[in-house]
Order: structure tokens, then C-alpha cells, then sequence
């Protein structure tokens, strides 16, 4: 379930109370996000729409630990994040969150293999253990036949999916795609989302997306709608997922 | 090592710019090797200098003579255990190219004051039973294709006239940098040319300089004060030093060597600094957001400063490792020059040290490029496009 008037309860899986943002350009202050709530439990899928400038990806990258608020708290699996040194924040996004970008962001130089491998190279598993874990990953996102290709040779949705695996490989907490669709023809960004849907169905994955594309929204549990920095709205689905494709 | 692949696949995704970088850095490397050989041959006289051995010249200069005479004065003075004496003798053997260092020695004290050299004791009988002996350093015997018992015409120019010498002996020494590139020869036998076919009085019952050997080196300023006082206000007034010093001021006849050598080495590392700089900046600059996605996925500051640091060192190493075994292998030929460099290699320190010197410029150069990817903010980075 998915609330954004600040009243869900403690066992939601993230949970952002006054969330605040601001910046400071030149001598304008710019107030991206104003005392945000919001609410997400375990396996929800939500996706954030509005326009740009809006703060969608602001408060992805405060829900990632990639920035800190200028007030406000963000709470996810009991760990209040926005109080963490850089280090620690680093340490936890490791832990927990898995990105996914639209412009895929894969290492141009690496194989599909080895990019779907970095986040295993914090961990200490051995070299085996990480390639059982890379290969089930591909295999999630279809791709076991393309493992040693470079981004290069691959499709604009195949990297979509190298990202996805290597969002995933780690069994992160939570989901974070920032347009993961945006770069994609129609029948790609459908593949990815399918294949977003599969992860939180089947594998039981939270995921928060920013997105433009309706068709896109349309397949997550929820969307929530952001403008001049306020949750407007949440529109929670009332038919399963697979009917609202 | 786990980050192995990710280090050298960054580092040759532009192979055309790293491989150049890399070049860079051998060249620099493989000049730095050769002109601490070059220097390492004129400093070889120093190096290999002892300290318990004085040299006494003529003040005026050392192409000077003094007295025969001096010397059993100065072995009186306390402290000195032995003393033998030199001359120059400057002949040309064929052509004047063929340069090496040919001397009239004292063969008595010769040997004892100057252990490092060694000669078989059946060529030092041979020698000494023989007028028109010589010695040769087996560095010289090979570059002229000498052996035992070759008959040498050398042309006498200080000492005018056709000499003929018997090669008795061929001597090599102790350690790599001792020189053995000379020629030995007994002085009796310049002394009976003086007697009997030089000019009247010229060079008689002269020397060219005396090497002395003391008992303790901390006594060196002493004595030499004492050589010089005794032979003050005389026709042939004495510079006494220490042999370190007579060889370093000899080698500066040819002009200061280790400061020519110093600052062509560093106005070419400072070029390599900038270079490899200049590589390493625009290298993060183009990657900027895939390091901010590394930091995105759980990746330290530390990490990525790492990063790039290890591909900066990891430049030096193959780069100046390479320029170091060309300069080695440039040099195992030895002496291009045909002899007149009594040392010509490389040395293992200068080895290490070149090693060294380019770990320093990897780390120098690394130093603003590691820093920015270091103090990467990711929210920023992803945005830059």
C-alpha cells in the first residue's frame, strides 16, 4: 500500500516523513521538494510522473542515498538513512538499493558479465559464488547468451536488462529506476517493463520508478504524481498488474 | 586481484593515447637509464676513490711535475703507511682516436697502495722480469684485441719518440667499477729515456704525482696540510687531496656532468608529468559517470581514488619499465665509445632509482585527476550528459 499523507504505519518497508530539498543557484534558492510523506511496503511498485524540474529524480536520489535532505527523515527496512555519514550512506546503498538509469550507464569497456559483477566485487564472495550469482541474474533478464558481450553489441533494451540484472545481482532491498524506459523504442521499453513486473511478482522486488511514459505508469502498482515538489496524489491499483497492461 | 580487469580495461579502452603515454614514459625512462650511465662513467673515478689515499700534484697544475725527491720526505710524515708515484705518459697507440690512460708506475708500491687490481702472479713475474713490460687492463686488451706477449708500438708525445712495449700481464679488478682501461708500464724504463735520450734536464728526477697511502682516513686533512706546509715556498709547491677530490675535480675537466645530467632529467620528467597528467585528467573527465555510477552501487571515494591512482601507477611501471630494459639492454654492448669510459652500464640502483622516479611521476600525475574523481558527487555527475 502506498500513502503519501504521512500516516502509514512503522512496517511500511520505506517510510519519508517532512522530506525537504532545497538548493541554492547563485543567489536564488530553489525548494525542489517541500515536506514530502510518503509510504511504500515491501513488493509495492510505484511510479513517480510529473513534469520536469518537478523533484522526481531528486527524490529518487534522496531515497538512493545519493544526496541528503535539507530536512526531513528517510527510514527504509528500519535504518534511518538521511543521518549517515558519506561512507556509511555508501555502504548502504550497496546493501540495498539497486539502480537502474536511463541511460543505462553500463561500463563500455566491460562485458555484460562483468558489468552485472561490480556490485558483487564489494562483497565477499568468492569469484564461483559471483559467477553463480551474475549468471542467474542474466538469466533473470534473459540475456545468459549475450553474458560476454560489451555493451557495444548489445540493443538498447538488451542493455536496459544488463542493467537491471546488475541492479538486481545483489539482492538489493529496493529498486530504484530513474526512466528506465526514456532511451527505449515502444516494444523494448514493453520487454522492460515486463520484465519489472516479473521481478516485483515473481521475486517479490520493491520498485520506485520515475518515468514520463503513461504506458510505462500503467504497469506499476501505483503512481504517485509530483509537481512543484508535492505528492499530489496516489492513484493505487485496484486490478492486478497483469490486467492493467 | 578482483578490480585487475576493471584497472586494465579502463586503461586501454583509447589504446592509441595509452599506448602513446606509455611511450612517453619509456623514452623518458630509457634517457633517464642512459645518462646515469654516461654520468655513472665520468663519476667513476669518484666512486671508486678511497678514502685512506691522498693525491699529491704540482699546485700550478697537474700536467706539472714535482720532485722524485719529495717522496721519501712525505713517507717521514706520522701517519702515512706507503707512498708511489705516476707519470702521464700521453702516447698514441695507431691513431690519436684510440685514447686510454698509459702510465709509468712505481712498481714496488704500485700494487700495494692499489689492491683493487689484480694480476696473476705469473704475468707480474713476467712483468717485472721484463724492461719493456707492460700491463693492461683486460677491458683495453679486448677493445684492441691484445694478449700475452703482443709487441705494442706506442708514439710518445710528452716523452717524444716510437715506443715498443711487451704485453706481460693483464690485470682486472676487484669490483665492476674499477677501471680497466690502462696501461702499466715500469717507470725505471721512463727514467733511463730521461737519462738517456731526453733533452737535458728535461723531466729529470721528476714525477707526475704522488699517491699516498695514510693509516687512518680521519687523518687525512692533517697530513695533506702537513705535505703541503713542508713543500711551501719551493720551485714545486704541492696540492694535496684526497682522492675523492683530485677525481672529482678531474672529471670536471670535461664540464659538471651530474648537473647537465640533472637538469636534462628534470625538464624531461616534468614534461612527462605533464603529459601523463594530462592524460589521466582528460581519462576521468570522459568517464566521469561511470565512476559516478561505481559510487552509485556501493563504490567508497576511496575506492575510486584507488582507481584511478592504480591506472596512473600502473602507466609508470610498464612505461618506465620498459624504457629501463631498453636502456639496460642498449648498454649490455658496454662502452660505445671503444674504451675511453672506464664504466659503461647501469647499474641496479639507478635501476631502482629509475623505477622510482617513475612511481613518483604516477603518483604526481594521478595526484588532481584521483582527487576530482575522489570528491565526485554522483547527483551531480549522472547529470552531466
Amino acid at each position: 500500500m502506498v500513502r503519501v499523507d504521512g500516516k502509514g504505519n512503522s512496517n511500511s518497508l520505506i517510510q519519508v516523513r517532512g522530506l525537504d530539498k532545497k538548493y541554492r543557484r547563485g543567489s536564488e534558492e530553489i525548494h525542489v521538494l517541500q515536506g514530502l510523506n510518503l509510504d511504500v511496503d515491501k513488493g509495492d511498485f510505484v511510479a513517480f510522473m510529473g513534469p520536469s524540474g518537478s523533484g522526481k529524480t531528486t527524490l529518487l536520489n534522496l531515497l538512493g542515498g545519493l544526496d541528503v535532505p535539507t530536512a526531513g527523515t528517510v527510514t527504509v527496512a528500519g535504518d534511518e538513512i538521511t543521518h549517515l555519514s558519506a561512507g556509511r550512506l555508501t555502504e548502504w546503498r550497496a546493501r540495498h538499493v539497486g539502480f537502474v538509469f536511463q541511460m543505462y550507464n553500463l561500463i563500455p569497456v566491460l562485458t555484460a558479465f562483468q558489468n552485472v559483477e561490480l556490485p558483487l566485487l564489494l562483497t565477499k564472495l568468492s569469484k564461483d559464488q559471483r559467477r553463480k550469482h551474475v549468471e542467474t541474474a542474466l538469466g533473470v533478464v534473459g540475456l545468459s547468451d549475450r553474458m560476454h558481450h560489451f555493451p557495444r553489441q548489445l540493443s538498447g533494451g538488451q542493455e536496459q536488462r544488463v542493467g537491471i540484472a546488475r541492479a538486481i545481482v545483489a539482492d538489493p532491498t529496493f529498486l530504484l529506476c530513474d526512466e528506465p524506459t526514456g532511451d527505449l523504442d515502444r516494444k523494448s521499453a514493453d520487454e522492460v517493463m515486463s520484465l519489472l513486473n516479473t521481478l516485483v511478482d515473481e521475486h517479490g522486488k520493491t520498485v520506485l520508478m520515475v518515468t514520463h511514459d503513461p504506458l510505462a505508469a500503467e504497469r506499476a502498482h501505483a503512481t504517485l504524481h509530483m509537481d512543484k515538489g508535492v505528492l499530489r496524489e496516489a492513484q493505487t491499483a485496484d486490478v492486478p498488474v497483469g490486467a492493467r497492461r | 586481484m578482483k578490480y585487475r580487469h576493471l584497472i586494465l580495461r579502463n586503461l586501454f579502452r583509447k589504446k592509441i593515447r595509452t599506448t602513446l603515454t606509455l611511450g612517453s614514459f619509456a623514452v623518458a625512462l630509457f634517457l633517464f637509464g642512459l645518462l646515469a650511465v654516461v654520468r655513472g662513467a665520468f663519476q667513476q673515478g669518484v666512486d671508486v676513490a678511497a678514502a685512506d689515499r691522498l693525491t699529491v700534484i704540482n699546485k700550478v697544475s697537474i700536467i706539472q711535475p714535482i720532485p722524485l725527491s719529495y717522496e721519501d720526505r712525505i713517507r717521514q710524515i706520522r701517519g702515512v703507511s706507503l707512498v708511489t708515484h705516476q707519470n702521464w705518459f700521453g702516447g698514441v697507440y695507431q691513431d690519436p682516436k684510440n685514447f686510454f690512460a698509459q702510465m709509468a708506475i712505481e712498481d714496488d708500491s704500485f700494487f700495494q697502495v692499489y689492491p683493487e687490481f689484480i694480476v696473476p702472479p705469473d704475468q707480474m713475474k713476467s712483468y717485472l722480469a721484463d724492461q719493456e713490460g707492460v700491463i693492461v687492463g683486460q677491458k683495453i686488451a679486448k677493445r684492441f684485441g691484445w694478449k700475452i706477449g703482443d709487441r705494442i708500438p706506442i708514439k710518445g708525445t710528452i716523452f717524444p719518440g716510437e715506443w715498443d712495449f711487451n704485453i706481460r700481464g693483464i690485470y682486472h679488478g676487484k669490483r665492476r667499477q674499477d677501471d680497466e682501461t690502462q696501461l702499466w708500464f715500469h717507470y725505471k724504463n721512463l727514467d733511463q729515456w730521461v737519462q738517456t735520450k731526453a733533452p737535458t734536464g728535461y723531466w729529470k728526477g721528476m714525477i707526475g704525482w704522488y699517491v699516498v697511502k695514510i693509516q687512518n682516513p680521519d687523518d687525512a686533512p692533517r697530513i695533506a696540510k702537513e705535505i703541503d706546509t713542508m713543500f711551501s715556498n719551493s720551485p714545486w709547491e704541492t696540492k694535496t687531496e684526497v682522492e675523492k677530490a683530485f677525481a672529482n675535480n678531474f672529471a670536471k675537466q670535461a664540464g659538471n656532468i651530474g648537473f647537465l645530467v640533472t637538469a636534462i632529467g628534470t625538464v624531461v620528467f616534468f614534461t612527462l608529468l605533464l603529459v601523463t597528467g594530462n592524460t589521466m585528467a582528460t581519462a576521468v573527465r570522459e568517464r566521469t559517470r561511470e565512476l559516478a555510477v561505481l559510487k552509485a552501487v556501493g563504490f567508497s571515494d576511496n575506492f575510486v581514488l584507488f582507481l584511478v591512482f592504480a591506472e596512473s601507477l600502473v602507466l609508470a611501471i610498464i612505461g618506465g619499465g620498459l624504457g629501463l630494459l631498453l636502456a639496460k639492454f642498449m648498454t649490455l654492448g658496454g662502452d660505445p665509445t671503444g674504451g675511453m669510459l672506464g664504466a659503461f652500464y647501469l647499474p641496479t640502483a639507478s635501476l631502482v632509482f629509475g623505477i622510482g622516479l617513475a612511481l613518483l611521476v604516477g603518483i604526481a600525475s594521478g595526484f588532481f585527476p584521483a582527487l576530482s574523481a575522489m570528491r565526485l558527487r554522483v547527483v551531480d555527475a549522472l547529470r552531466r550528459v
